[in-house]
Order: structure tokens, then C-alpha cells, then sequence
């Protein structure tokens, strides 16, 4: 525990990239093979669950440190995270600890199933021996939130690295199954292992970039791309980024999220039978009309998210679900990666010619003969409930990570809303004891009704500036959140809409941001619910 | 029978004692200001008259100018204004700085200021005179870092993380940045940086209030004002001193590379130093800490408490719940957000 929480202190003491790889490979290096796993593990995402609930956290510690619970709650608005104001508040102890891996088999794992007494009995002996630099990190994984300064593309290198591996072939082979003992991680980091051993293992997905950070005039795209011919065009479809993976057994559905998804959608598993064995496809899980050919909102998409199997019932249908596939990555169990993109079209194409599953569709070339006709096309975008245009280039491998060159997404314009601001609560991380999330309405009637939050968009000055305000206007708090004077007028853009019961407005707003503070504007200029709901009209529509 | 709740007012240009006519670090001006310290949240120009203790004077010199009007007031000695005996009592947050006492009919009620407990041994500050407890029967509390969560770690510990940074900043060939408030902080720095590590070199407005230390015969460590020369001369090697508004600035650009570290009691919170977006953090404060305000508020027998600057509604809320006193909250025209009180104390 001791060497994690060091590892830990030095990504979190740095703020280069340089330094922070240099400390996971030392890490790495010098770690036993079991801690190593677990970290690995622990940075790529796999966090230990929640090991006790937030409120009996609170009830402990207020007990140990001898203090009310209010005011552990307001210690907590002040820090931000829940596991640093627990250590802040705590002595902590001198004594030697064992491993990460030890702490998480002996310590953590078993608290999970224990009842409440015995948690307590553990936590308070952890409370009173640990130091609390490992405190500190202790409560981040009994907490259940565990995250760290680093991307899992940093830590795949920093390992890549450490022990001399293509960082390409470490990514791909940290993607398929593997454990965090001392076993599996010897395996991965083994320089004459082979990947055959997992069929369900998925590759590295390749990432489209913005259009806008295109290199030349931005005014100047999508001519400045080149020629219209060296570009394949596609839909940009608004589902989930998946792989479909067939190979030997039930076919392995693998999300970009890195989550292993075939039991939510046996729909994609059986039409996966038609496919031949060692194929993998890469393209979008979509809600979508089979009637009518075109996709569904995203809202019904939703619907089927988060299940872990489906339970078909006669009352309703479900939700019609179709693989949009538009890749291929691997044919005949055959990596098709350095291919060509033209070439891996045309075996795709070749493939669907004597595919017959409505489950499993192509997704279709957008073909215009110039950019202009492909503009018009984009126009289409949201009556087609798509999110714009791909733009892959014709002549490109398919590559793992966000390369910028090859893959470019050309989004349509968000929606726009002037939003009033109405209340306001203290952001967490960087931004704890600020006040940075913010509740905004509309005008309903001579009223504002609150429709959605936003945290994101503004500069750190602007944030210091609404927080000032906060404090000044303050008309009643209720626990960590503050109702403010509707005064401040904002901007928001949004990318959907629809409807909902969990709040009061029936409406929900799909990614808000804070685009502009509207300082030129006054709260009587704001939109009006009308404006939304005529919007969520026209999108449900059809 | 007036009791000592109305020895000291609240006005709207400060704390006010009507008995003897004088308000205390008032933030307009007034015909007679007591001062407890030199920072600018507390030390304002344009008053007719300042009383302050002797070593403050000569840094309200420097920043309220050199021709006000000042009478010093050495500490423990006791002075007549109209009904009210006044006395100043070290309270160890900067050098010169005081709480003050203030006696009327009997009662007594102390303003504490800005004040850090500074033990005698390891903790302590050689460079501000050591806090001194009075007892009272209302005391007038600063509560900036009012909250169970900040507890100073020991002295040592921080000094000895910072010449590590500036050794590892050294290996590196990066120039060491603290980032200190001018006045205050920047003097403790040098009050315990080991300089046979490399050159120390000051910001212009750390370098002006020298003066003051050096007249008060407070032993610093060897440092120099960073000219363009020094900078170039000694960048990767030297230890840089400078407040928190260069941070970004062409002035700082000239030691690039760089490794910088902001120096403040804030920094107890990941959350305060990320939003610095500097490598380190030491949490070195001049003020007083939780465990150590709660000991001061027991041990100065006072029967009221009033609670000012920073957590003000969570120390008057709590002292309600826990002790049999009266406790209450006094507002500052300052601070919107804690972190930007101690900032405009720079």
C-alpha cells in the first residue's frame, strides 16, 4: 500500500506528462507482480466496488473524529471528495501496511459482504494504524469512485514501456480477458505472448476528431480536405460504439467503453450466427425503425442501456435494436487493420451481399460527387436523427486512439437556449469549494422553471466570477445547493432533447453546456418553455 | 449594566469601540484606526491616525505611505482612550502583528486579528513574535481555516519537502518558484531556507519589505533581488520568491524551465492546489488551525464568541452546539471566497 500510495502522490504532485509516465514505469518496474495487476486494473478503469455506503461512512467518522454530522458534510462541501475530507479529519497511524493487492484481497473485498458492524470494526482499525497518505487512498478505493490524473492511454504506454512492448500490441492485448493476479499480468507483459488465446478479445477502437481542429481555414472546410474523391462519407449515427465480434462460440459485443454488452442485445447474438466465423466488425448499436428505415431517438436507445439481459414481454415490444456496421477489422480470422480503408469497404460490401439479417445492416456511402451536395445532405442530419457526417479518408489503415488526419467527424450545429441562472452548488476535484454546477430555467408564464444543469463551458474566471456571485445573491440553501436572485443569462447548447418525468419542466436536455455568458442580456430576454417544447415536438415527430 | 458585548460595534466602516472613540482595522477612513497588522485587508490608507505596535509601523510606511500619522504601542503596555484601556498583544501572524485588547468598565474583550499559535520549539515562527494568549470575556476570532479538516502538519515536515522540491527542481535544471505572499509568508520562507542550496532571488515587492525584518533584527537567509542578470545567471539552480499574481507573467518567463509551488494553508486540499494548476503545494500557513482555535476560544475564558473571516456561520454553529457560551457571527466587507480573502492579504 505503502508503494501504490507513493505512486499515487507522485502522478498527483506533477502536472507533465513526462514525469507522470516516468513514475508508472518505475511503478511497474518495481512493484510486486500482484500490486502491479491490481493497479493496472485499478488505472485502466476496473475500480473495486463500493465497499461501504456514503451515509454509514459519515456516521463513522463523525463518531471517530468526534464531531457533528453537519459538520462532516460541510468539511466535505469544502474539499470536495468524500475519501480526502475522511483522511483530512483522521489522525491516521504509523503503522507497516501490506500490498495493494493484499489490502484489496484481505481488506477490501471482504468488507463488501460483511454487515455493518464488522465494516466498522475493520475501518476503525484501518483509521487507526494506516499513515494517512494511505489513508487517503485507501478511501478512494473503499469509495468506489477511484480516479486518478492519468489516461488509460498513458498507463498502456508507461507499461508498453516498462517492459519493452509494442505499446499498439499492449493496448490490444489489455482489451481482451484478463484478471488482476500476478498470473495473468506475468502474460502481459511477456514479450513472446500470443494473443490467440481470447476469442473475446476486441481491437483498440479508432477515434474520430472534430473537423474543426482540421489543419487550414476553418472557413475553408470541407474543401480544404481536398478532393471529395479521396474521402469516404457516412453518417454519423447516434448510437453506442461497439465492436461485433464472431469467432468461435456466442458471438462477444464490446462497447467503447470497454464494457462486454451481448446479454442486454441476444437480438445482435443471434444474427451474428449468419456471420462467418472470425469476423469482426466495427460500427454502432442504434435504436432503428425496420419499417421505415431510419434510426430511432436516442431516447428509446436508453430504454434498452444498463439492462443486463432482456426479458422479452408480451406487453411491450421492445425496442427494435440493429448493428450499423461500417468496418471491417477482421475477416477469416484475419486482422484487416492495415488494409486500406477502400479495400476493407469493398469485403465489407462483399460481406452484406450475402448477409441476410435486418439485425446486422451496412451503413450506407453517402456518394455525391462534390462537397457542396454533401453539405446539402448534412442538412438532413436531424430529420434523419443522425449527428452529422464521417469523413473517413480513403487510403487510411485503421489506426487505434485519436490519430488526427484520416478520421474526421463533421458535426451539425447544437441547439441553443438563453437560460436564466437559478441555483447554483459547489463543483468537486479542481473545483471543490467553488461554486461551478449550476440549475437554469426558462420562463413558463410570468415564472421560471428550472430545465436543465450544466457544469462545463466556462473559463476558470468566469467560474470565480458566478461563484462571487453566488455568495453575494443567495436567497436559501438547501444542504449544499444555493437559489440565487434569477439575474445571470446564459447561453446553452445542447444536442437533443426529450421527455422527461424528473423534473418539472417534462424535459430533458441531452449534453448541456454553458456556451457564452450572456452578459448583454437580461433575464427577461431568456427563451421560453414554449421554445422547447415545440422543439421536442418536431423531434419526436415522425 | 453594559456588558462587553457593546465594548466593540459593528459600523459600517469597521469594528468600532465608542468608548474610546477608535475603530479597529476599520476599511474607511477614520479619524483614529487601531491596526493589528500590515496586510491590506486589515491596513488601510487615508486614516488621520494609526496606533499599531512598533514593528508594524515601518511596513505601514511602506504601504500606506511614509508621511501618516502613527503612534506605536510596544507590546503589553497599556494606553487611555476615553473610557477604554487599550493594550496590544503579539499575535504571531506576521511580524508586528497584534491582537487587541480593549478594556471597559471592567469587561474585557480582545480582537485577535490574524493570529497562528506559535508554540515555543519545533513550530515555532522566528520571524513574527510568538502568539500570546490574553484572557477576556468576549474574544473577537479570525476563523479563516475554521474547519476540523485543516490541521497544520509539523514545521519540519513541510520545510524539509521544500528543499527536496528545490533539489529535485535541481537535478531537473528547473528554476524553484514559491509562489508567497509578499508580505508575511515570503519573510518566513526566508526564515528557514537553507541557502547553501543554490541562490535565493526575490520579486521586487517580497524584496521591498525586507527592510522591516532587517530592522527588526530577524536573521534571514541570503537572498538577492532578481534582476534580469541573476535571472539568466542563476535559472535552473536558484530558488525564486515571488507572489502569487506573477504566476503567468513575462517577469516569471525568464527563469523558464520551471518548477513552482504555491505556499499557503489552502494548500492542505488537493482540490485548492489543482486549480492552481501548480506541481506542488506546501500548506504552510500564518494562521491558526482548527484543534489550535478551539484550544485559544477554551483557554481565554471567554463567555462570548464572535467568529470573523472565513468559516464564521460553521465555528459560531458549532462552539453553540458544544460549549455553554454565546457565540456569534461578525461579516467582513472582504472575502467573497475564502481563497481570495488570503490573496487580497498579499
Amino acid at each position: 500500500m505503502k508503494r501504490f500510495a507513493a505512486l499515487y502522490a507522485r502522478l498527483d504532485s506533477s502536472t507533465r506528462s513526462s514525469e507522470k509516465r516516468a513514475a508508472l514505469i518505475d511503478y511497474f518496474r518495481e512493484a510486486p507482480a500482484e500490486d502491479a495487476a491490481w493497479t493496472l486494473a485499478i488505472f485502466t478503469g476496473r475500480r473495486p466496488k463500493r465497499a461501504v455506503s456514503y451515509p454509514r461512512l459519515r456516521e463513522w467518522v463523525a463518531q471517530e473524529a468526534k464531531i457533528p454530522l453537519w459538520l462532516v458534510a460541510a468539511c466535505h462541501e469544502r474539499v470536495g471528495d468524500f475519501g480526502e475530507t475522511i483522511t483530512l479529519l483522521l489522525p491516521g497511524g504509523s503503522a507497516d501496511t501490506p500490498g495493494l493487492a493484499q489490502v484489496i484481497r484481505d481488506i477490501i473485498q471482504p468488507m463488501t459482504r460483511a454487515d455493518d458492524d464488522a465494516k466498522r470494526a475493520v475501518l476503525l482499525d484501518v483509521w487507526r494504524t494506516f499513515p494517512r497518505d494511505q489513508l487517503f487512498v485507501f478511501h478512494k478505493l473503499i469509495s468506489g469512485t477511484f480516479r486518478v490524473g492519468v489516461q488509460r492511454k498513458m498507463v498502456v504506454r508507461a507499461l508498453a514501456e516498462a517492459f519493452g512492448i509494442d505499446p499498439g500490441v499492449m493496448d490490444h492485448r489489455l482489451l481482451g480477458a484478463w484478471e488482476p493476479t500476478a498470473i495473468d499480468f506475468a502474460r502481459l507483459i511477456d514479450p513472446d505472448a500470443t494473443l490467440d488465446d481470447d476469442d473475446a478479445r476486441p481491437y483498440p477502437f479508432f477515434l474520430a476528431s472534430p473537423i474543426e481542429d482540421a489543419p487550414g481555414d476553418p472557413h475553408e472546410l470541407p474543401n480544404s480536405l481536398g478532393n471529395r474523391h479521396n474521402w469516404l462519407a457516412e453518417w454519423k449515427w447516434d448510437g453506442i460504439r461497439a465492436q461485433l465480434i464472431k469467432r468461435a462460440g456466442p458471438a462477444v459485443i464490446w462497447t467503447r467503453g470497454e464494457e462486454s454488452v451481448a446479454p442486454a442485445y441476444p437480438e445482435l447474438v443471434a444474427a451474428a450466427e449468419s456471420l462467418p466465423e472470425g469476423t469482426v466488425l466495427d460500427g454502432e448499436i442504434l435504436a432503428y425503425d425496420p419499417a421505415k428505415q431510419e434510426a430511432l431517438p436516442f431516447q428509446q436507445l436508453q430504454r434498452r442501456l444498463n439492462r443486463k439481459s432482456v426479458q422479452p414481454t408480451l406487453f411491450a415490444p421492445d425496442v427494435p435494436i440493429v448493428f450499423m456496421a461500417y468496418d471491417l477489422l477482421e475477416s477469416r480470422r484475419e486482422d484487416q487493420r492495415e488494409r486500406s480503408l477502400i479495400e476493407r469497404r469493398a469485403r465489407l460490401e462483399s460481406l452484406f451481399s450475402v448477409l441476410d439479417e435486418p439485425h446486422i445492416r451496412l451503413s450506407p456511402r453517402l456518394s455525391t460527387e462534390n462537397w457542396e451536395q454533401l453539405e446539402r445532405l448534412r442538412e438532413e442530419s436531424r430529420e434523419r436523427r443522425v449527428e452529422g457526417v464521417m469523413l473517413k479518408r480513403n487510403d487510411s489503415p485503421y489506426r487505434s486512439g485519436r490519430p488526427r488526419g484520416d478520421w474526421w467527424k463533421w458535426k451539425i450545429d447544437p441547439y441553443s437556449i438563453d437560460c436564466v441562472l437559478t441555483a447554483a452548488q459547489p463543483g468537486s476535484g479542481r473545483r471543490a469549494g467553488l461554486f461551478t454546477d449550476y440549475t437554469f430555467a426558462v420562463w413558463h408564464r410570468d415564472e421560471l422553471i428550472n430545465v436543465t444543469k450544466a457544469y462545463s463551458g466556462l473559463s476558470d474566471d468566469e467560474f470565480k466570477k458566478v461563484d462571487a456571485f453566488v455568495r453575494a445573491n443567495t436567497l436559501e440553501r438547501f444542504g449544499p445547493v444555493r437559489t440565487v436572485t434569477p439575474e445571470l443569462v446564459f447561453e446553452i447548447h445542447f444536442e437533443g432533447i426529450q421527455a422527461s418525468q424528473r423534473n418539472g419542466s417534462g424535459i430533458a436536455l441531452r449534453f448541456p453546456r454553458m456556451h457564452r455568458w450572456r452578459t448583454d442580456k437580461k433575464p427577461a430576454d431568456a427563451d421560453r418553455i414554449e421554445t422547447l417544447r415545440s422543439l421536442l415536438e418536431q423531434v419526436s415527430a415522425g | 449594566m453594559p456588558d462587553a458585548t457593546h465594548t466593540v460595534i459593528q459600523t459600517p466602516d469597521g469594528l468600532y469601540c465608542p468608548a474610546g472613540a477608535f475603530h479597529i482595522d476599520p476599511w474607511r477612513p477614520v479619524e483614529r484606526a487601531v491596526i493589528t497588522h500590515g496586510h491590506s485587508d486589515h491596513a488601510r490608507p487615508g486614516h488621520a491616525t494609526y496606533l499599531c505596535s512598533p514593528t508594524t509601523a515601518p511596513i505601514l510606511r511602506l504601504r500606506c505611505g511614509s508621511d501618516i500619522n502613527i503612534q506605536t504601542l510596544p507590546f503589553g503596555k497599556t494606553l487611555e482612550l476615553g473610557g477604554a484601556t487599550v493594550s496590544l498583544h503579539p499575535a504571531g501572524h506576521i511580524l508586528g502583528s497584534a491582537q487587541v485588547r480593549i478594556e471597559v468598565t471592567g469587561h474585557v474583550t480582545v480582537i485577535t486579528g490574524d493570529y497562528k499559535t506559535t508554540p515555543a520549539g519545533e513550530d515555532h515562527d522566528p520571524t513574527s513574535e510568538p502568539f500570546e494568549l490574553v484572557r477576556c470575556d468576549r474574544l473577537i476570532t479570525e476563523c479563516t481555516f475554521g474547519l476540523p479538516i485543516y490541521r497544520w502538519p509539523k514545521r519540519q515536515t513541510i520545510i524539509d519537502e521544500v528543499h527536496e522540491f528545490w533539489r529535485t527542481n535541481q537535478a531537473d535544471g528547473r528554476t524553484t518558484v514559491l509562489f508567497a505572499y509578499a508580505l508575511g509568508k515570503a519573510q518566513r520562507l526566508l526564515g528557514f531556507l537553507d541557502d547553501s542550496i543554490g541562490p535565493i532571488l526575490l520579486h521586487g515587492s517580497v524584496n521591498n519589505l525586507l527592510a522591516p525584518y532587517e530592522a527588526a533584527g530577524i536573521p534571514l537567509a541570503r537572498a538577492q533581488y532578481a534582476t534580469k542578470e541573476l535571472a539568466k545567471e542563476h535559472k535552473g539552480r536558484a530558488l525564486v520568491i515571488a507572489p502569487p499574481s506573477t504566476d503567468g507573467s513575462s517577469w516569471l518567463r525568464r527563469f523558464a524551465p520551471t518548477g513552482s509551488a504555491f505556499v499557503s494553508g489552502w494548500m492542505l486540499v488537493r482540490g485548492s492546489r489543482r486549480r492552481r494548476s501548480v506541481d506542488r503545494g506546501f500548506a504552510l500557513s500564518d494562521h491558526v488551525d482548527w484543534p489550535e482555535l478551539l484550544r485559544v476560544i477554551d483557554e481565554s475564558g471567554a463567555t462570548h464568541i464572535s467568529a470573523t473571516h472565513g468559516a464564521t456561520d460553521i465555528v459560531a454553529r458549532y462552539l453553540s452546539e458544544t460549549r455553554p457560551l454565546k457565540a456569534d457571527e461578525i461579516e467582513t466587507r472582504f472575502a467573497s471566497t475564502a481563497e481570495e480573502a488570503e490573496e487580497a492579504s498579499a
